[in-house]
């Protein structure tokens, strides 16, 4: 055991004098997660409102506003401006002035009231299409409501659906993104830190004078690890108490399960990191190849796109992909306030990624020096 | 004396190209040996195969007595090593990296201490302990360097071009330093391309295209018929322009080959030929030299590489 990690009380130690030193890796390290997190914490919102929406009522009657007022109040439409002409709808549109145009020709009222079937045009720019599918269900619903209103009296109708959303009832966007964001912004700053730290010292020839000594490459690799991963561990304590006070994001489960949870993540990426300093010869191909695991992360991790909305050959990646065990971690306790019973699988499957990438790095670290 | 250092018919092969091919030499406790050969010649394989960092396809070797398959973790505790880049970390005080390389071979407290004192009387290098290595010049950064290497008090230390870049000023300090520690029974393996240098070594070895061409004392090279090719004598002329009389030396047809030493040529010359030469050249004084370490080693390559297919 001793000879296995040979080394790692020096090397944690003055790796963790270079972090002390270098204000660079202190900003990078700290810093620029949070700045991120303020980014996209704030700017990110999937829930479509306000729609800028253009009207063309030829009708101009009674019924025809009702019709207008009930669009209005779902919030999803912004009643912008009336038009005098389906062209000028168009155009509108076209000029990315409007999203929406609703036509409402000038027999409406007349059909409404002989009780025949009156048609309302709706025009959606299909370019966005969260924005078009969402215009084309409300406009449904709208007038599905609208039409329930004609028929039946108030407060008679046959089926009452009462959604409850459980655990976000406002639905908001931050809720859902922050705490996957967390697991983005970890990987990232984690992976790039400990990447360059290792190819830095190859760089400089330190790592050369290093293999000459009785230094284990799992007692350099661990010992690298250490540093990183308190420093990850500190800024995962900030972040959390950022996304708690200025997010408003509630944590439902257990604040110490979420951090017992984290570390096998923070193993994995830092596992993920040593790996890719092994195949990096240069600070800037380590760079380049740390940059390439964001993409994925994001993407196929289940962080913004439904796992189970993707092809097969997806879902089986996004099953490698560590992000998508850790995203379910923190979802599962920060919004369903779930534990380590529902969440040990998970965790599971990070340590051994991280034990894997570890063992990995420390075969190939051994290997690429005996060249 | 007892060897520090045996190779025995080392070979080592990285897939189909052979780095180093069937090298034997056995260097001596407090000697210091010198490595020459152009780069890529195998120099720095070799000694990480020494270190136990490459394993040897064919062939042993032993350092200290004990052997390089087997003992690897062992020998690199008793063993130091310093390169061209000096492995030191600049961030860190010169405190500092010496402080790490002696947690790295796993020293306690008191030997700590007393060793760091030892070697920073040693390179003097006490005055700057609290600066970092980034502010050392180049000559005090190699001090610093030869500092981390020793404090393990290795009996044996690979220097892999260690004067690169260096002044000459900082170079003789780092050989005096070298000569002391010698003396003491610390065995040097240093690979250089200085020939001034290989000349302080006790003895030399030339490896060139992977092989062990020559090893020896400076005297013993230098009476080597591979770098005295019979029916030859290597002549020194001294004329009033050396430089400009090289081409035309060179084209004399006993002359097998010539370069510029300072301000005369050395030449290689077919010994039946001299006073030819002397007739050639009325103007110059012209006298029998004994080979210098570079005219050995060009001979020696010249020679292997007409030997080549």
């Amino acid at each position: 055991m001793n000879r296995l990690f040979y080394g790692l009380v020096p090397i944690a130690r003055k790796e963790a004098v270079h972090i002390m030193r270098d204000p660079g890796t202190l900003f990078f390290a700290l810093l620029i997660p949070m700045l991120q997190l303020f980014l996209f914490g704030f700017a990110i919102d999937t829930n479509i409102r306000q729609i800028p929406t253009v009207v063309f009522d030829e009708s101009q009657t009674q019924q025809s506003r009702q019709l207008l007022q009930r669009f209005a109040a779902s919030d999803v439409f912004a009643l912008r401006e009336t038009v005098q002409s389906q062209d000028a709808i168009y155009d509108a549109i076209r000029s990315g002035q409007a999203r929406v145009g609703i036509r409402i020709p000038y027999d409406y009222a007349r059909h409404i009231l002989d009780g025949s079937t009156a048609t309302v045009l709706v025009l959606v720019d299909g370019s966005d299409s969260t924005v078009a599918s969402t215009a084309v269900s409300t406009s449904t619903g709208v007038a599905l409501q609208q039409s329930l209103a004609q028929v039946l009296p108030a407060g008679n109708l046959p089926i009452d659906v009462r959604p409850s959303v459980l655990y976000n009832p406002a639905t908001r966007s931050a809720n859902f993104f922050v705490p996957g964001l967390i697991g983005i912004l970890l990987q990232v700053m984690i992976i790039l830190l400990i990447a360059l730290s290792l190819v830095r010292e190859r760089e400089r020839g330190t790592l050369e004078q290093l293999t000459m000594t009785p230094v284990a490459p799992l007692g350099l690799m661990v010992g690298k690890m250490i540093p990183y991963g308190l420093l990850a561990f500190f800024e995962l304590c900030a972040i959390l108490f950022v996304m708690r006070v200025v997010f408003q994001v509630p944590i439902h489960g257990n604040v110490f399960t979420l951090l017992a949870m984290s570390l096998p993540f923070l193993l994995t990426v830092l596992g993920l990191g040593l790996l890719i300093s092994t195949r990096a010869r240069t600070q800037a191909e380590a760079f380049q190849l740390a940059m390439g695991t964001v993409l994925p992360s994001v993407f196929l991790s289940g962080y913004i796109f439904l796992i189970q909305n993707m092809p097969g050959i997806f879902q089986v990646i996004s099953r490698v992909i560590p992000a998508t065990y850790y995203i379910r971690i923190l979802r599962g306790i920060i919004l369903r306030g779930a534990g380590l019973g529902e969440l040990w699988l998970d965790g599971l499957v990070l340590t051994l990624m991280g034990c894997a990438a570890i063992l990995l790095a420390a075969r190939q670290f051994v290997r690429h020096n005996a060249a | 004396m007892t060897a520090a250092i045996t190779a025995d018919h080392l070979t080592i092969r990285f897939g189909s190209f052979t780095a180093v091919h069937d090298v034997s030499f056995s260097v001596s406790t407090g000697e210091i040996f010198g490595f020459l050969g152009p780069n890529g010649s195998g120099k720095t394989t070799i000694i990480k195969a020494l270190c136990g960092l490459v394993r040897p396809s064919e062939g042993s070797g032993s350092i200290l007595g004990m052997d390089i398959r087997k003992d690897a973790a062992e020998i690199k505790r008793h063993v130091g090593y310093m390169s061209q880049k000096f492995g030191l970390y600049e961030d860190l005080t010169v405190e500092e990296n010496i402080a790490f390389y002696a947690g790295v071979y796993g020293m306690d407290r008191t030997r700590i201490e007393q060793r760091t004192r030892d070697v920073l009387e040693l390179t003097g290098i006490e005055p700057y302990l609290h600066r970092r290595a980034a502010q050392l010049s180049g000559g005090w950064k190699q001090r610093l360097a030869l500092a981390c290497a020793i404090i393990h008090s290795p009996r044996v230390v690979f220097l892999d071009e260690p004067t690169a870049g260096i002044d000459p000023v900082a170079r003789r300090a780092l050989w005096d330093l070298l000569f002391r520690l010698s003396g003491q029974g610390v065995t040097f393996f240093v690979t250089t391309h200085y020939m001034d240098e290989a000349e302080r070594c006790g003895r030399v070895g030339y490896i060139y295209l992977s092989k062990l061409v020559a090893i020896g004392t400076v005297s013993e090279l230098q009476r080597l018929p591979d770098a005295n090719p019979t029916n030859t004598t290597r002549l020194q002329i001294r004329t009033a322009n050396a430089s400009a009389m090289l081409d035309s030396v060179r084209r004399i047809p006993c002359v097998r080959e010539a370069t510029i030493f300072g301000h005369s040529i050395h030449a290689l010359v077919q010994s039946d030929q001299i006073d030819t030469l002397r007739r050639e050249l009325p103007a110059a004084a012209i006298e029998p030299i004994d080979p210098s370490l570079e005219d050995i080693f060009v001979t020696l390559t010249y020679r292997i590489m007409e030997n080549r297919p």
